[in-house]
């Protein structure tokens, strides 16, 4: 009742709740049922180690390197991990982590608060909710590189509609701002963009999350007489959290990754001031063609997203535990 | 669970459920908000119907004239003409014919939107056809058979999704290089299907752990292969979770951006990059790419409809269900 086996979210994140099926009683003529497993799971492996696996191998043997892919008959030299070095000492990588950090954060920050807001009052069933929400969940679904190109055309200063309505409401002269070409506003516009679009996913979430309490606690709570808020704070809140944690780590893997809206929606500028680490990165790689060095930078990245992901993961399996 | 809420929504004397008063505050905020995120998209789909002026003007004019000539200059190259060249042409066969001519042009041929378009369908179908193939043998091994290390294994196929999208396309691009992969359908449907395949074999795992293994297991008692059962026994129960599988893998293949941008050029281009490049005299044609989004969002609405009581189980791999 409580949360099923498959709704609890640490299954996934701890990966290892999985129970083993008990053998199923009958071998078949022939095939083990060892042999039949691999059979059934070869194919997906082989496809993941050519398409993901080798070229990881690749890229890690290139990041030694001072390959660069315009020039592949150049003499190749390996530089051992002077790359890395670079990397780590190079100015322009730490303006985009950092850039890549407020976005991270921000994104995060705003679309917990409203996601959250929403599955509260959309928990309240009122009629029609159904309904409601299936609108709301529109944006999550779209490709993100045609939201971030059509939002250029909605956050142009002298016609786009966003400027207009802000100036509407606020009585600001629309053409006093430019949210794409301020270095001030631009940061903003790329979290803007991003919580139009996602705070329906952390919504979702915690929807789920706000439907799994059984409502007998709050039928206990209510005959000990604990306030709305008390209940929020010691039931609703703790027992969502899980769930919530869970919407955060695939927000945050995701905006971390973060390419293809932001490419469009401001390509890094101006200047560099919305340059996150997949631009730059896509700078390195595809308009310097540095692929030593930018292999060396990928797999920094790489690193950086998987160790983040499980120490994460560890202590959302410690909130689960409590 | 869902069972407990629909007993615990008809008690209207419950003492935990909403004041009548609450749903409407909670109703009206999320019809504001829904309202709201649906600006950006209502706007697109109107500009799509104005002329290029139009789309323009300052202010951004709410109402307006529509007319087709977005749709028109989506769909063809034309060129400017002198008036003597107009005037000698025989009379317009067509209504777009004419609406170009009245802005002293004439249609040099069909815009590569169609193309593009194809590539869409053809690259989404072929590699989602092949990631739910070889994700419902995998999910199917690692369900029924006793797998060493499957939890390590499935961790590790997850895994694959943590790299930024960029950082695989570094080694990618020099190993299609060498492969004459490049601006393929064969290599955009390979590295689609990979990519996929990790979304494919979490959420197929969870549909099949969920088909009781009874079924089965008669079915091996009355004679039937391993594979006799599976075919006959669990993929007809597995249909749903399939169908559901599918449609999420498409979405993303028909959304991807990344790789599609750094890998293609001519041949195997698809809708997200060839979008924000569709120009007209003097910039962007905005009715023209208003159209193209409209025309590329439509399939994405129509699936979110659809797949609204399984959103939940493909945003999060299968970790949340309802």
């Amino acid at each position: 009742m409580l949360m099923k086996a498959g709704n609890d979210p640490s299954a996934f994140a701890s990966h290892l709740t999985a129970i083993t099926p008990p053998r199923l009683s009958r071998r078949v003529r022939g095939l083990s049922d060892r042999s039949l497993a691999w059979l059934f799971i070869a194919p997906v492996m082989i496809l993941l180690l050519a398409i993901n696996i080798f070229p990881l191998i690749w890229a890690v043997r290139l990041s030694f390197t001072n390959f660069k892919s315009n020039l592949p008959n150049a003499p190749l030299r390996f530089v051992g991990l002077a790359n890395y070095a670079d990397i780590l000492s190079d100015e322009d990588v730490w303006r985009a982590m950092q850039v890549t950090a407020h976005f991270v954060v921000w994104t995060i920050v705003l679309q917990v608060l409203l996601g959250f807001g929403l599955a509260l009052l959309i928990n309240q069933k009122f009629r029609g909710h159904g309904f409601w929400t299936t609108v709301i969940l529109l944006p999550m679904m779209l490709s993100p590189a045609v939201v971030g190109n059509f939002w250029t055309f909605l956050l142009q200063p002298q016609i786009g509609l966003f400027n207009d309505i802000v100036a509407f409401f606020t009585g600001i002269d629309p053409h006093s701002f430019q949210m794409l070409g301020d270095v001030k506003l631009a940061p903003w516009s790329i979290v803007l963009v991003d919580t139009w679009m996602w705070t329906p996913y952390v919504m979702l979430i915690c929807l789920a999350g706000l439907r799994s309490i059984p409502e007998d606690i709050y039928e206990a709570a209510e005959v000990d007489r604990a306030s709305r808020w008390r209940q929020f704070w010691t039931i609703t809140l703790p027992m969502v959290l899980p769930f919530l944690m869970l919407a955060v780590l695939f927000r945050g893997i995701e905006n971390f990754k973060m390419f293809d809206m932001v490419n469009l929606l401001t390509a890094g500028g101006p200047g560099s001031i919305t340059e996150l680490a997949s631009i730059t990165l896509k700078r390195e790689a595809f308009e310097k063609w540095r692929t030593g060095y930018s292999s060396a930078f990928a797999i920094i990245l790489f690193v950086t997203v998987f160790g983040a992901a499980n120490i994460y993961v560890k202590a959302l399996n410690r909130v689960k535990q409590r | 669970m869902n069972a407990h809420f629909a007993a615990s929504s008809h008690a209207a004397h419950s003492v935990v459920a909403a004041s009548p008063r609450g749903k409407v505050i909670a109703g009206t905020l999320v019809v504001i908000y829904a309202l709201v995120t649906l600006v950006p998209l209502l706007w697109i789909g109107a500009t799509a119907f104005k002329s290029p002026p139009d789309s323009i003007s300052y202010p951004p004019k709410i109402f307006f004239q529509p007319t087709l000539e977005g749709w028109v200059n989506l769909f063809t190259v034309r060129s400017r003409q002198s008036p003597e060249f107009l005037a000698n042409l025989p009379p317009p066969e067509h209504w777009w014919e004419r609406l170009v001519r009245s802005h002293d042009m004439v249609i040099a041929g069909p815009s590569k939107v169609v193309p593009r378009f194809v590539n869409s369908v053809v690259v989404g179908f072929g590699s989602t056809f092949l990631a739910v193939m070889l994700g419902t043998l995998a999910a199917y091994g690692f369900s029924r058979f006793r797998v060493p290390l499957s939890d390590d294994l499935l961790f590790f196929i997850l895994s694959t999704r943590m790299m930024p999208p960029i950082a695989v396309a570094i080694p990618i691009y020099l190993m299609y290089r060498q492969l004459g992969l490049t601006d393929t359908y064969l290599g955009m449907i390979l590295l689609y299907t990979a990519v996929n395949v990790s979304l494919s074999v979490w959420l197929l795992k969870g549909f099949m752990d969920e088909i009781p293994r009874e079924y089965e297991e008669a079915a091996l008692v009355d004679g039937y292969t391993r594979l006799q059962a599976f075919r006959k026994v669990v993929l007809p129960q597995a249909v749903t979770g399939i169908a559901a599988t599918a449609i999420f893998c498409l979405i993303f293949s028909w959304n991807e951006y990344a790789f599609a941008l750094l890998l293609t050029s001519g041949n195997a281009q698809t809708m997200p990059p060839f979008i924000p490049f569709i120009i007209g005299e003097g910039g962007q044609d905005w009715p023209a790419v208003a159209a193209a989004t409209t025309l590329f969002l439509m399939p994405i609405v129509v699936f979110t409809v659809v797949l609204r009581k399984h959103l939940l189980r493909g945003i999060t791999f299968g970790a949340v269900r309802k």
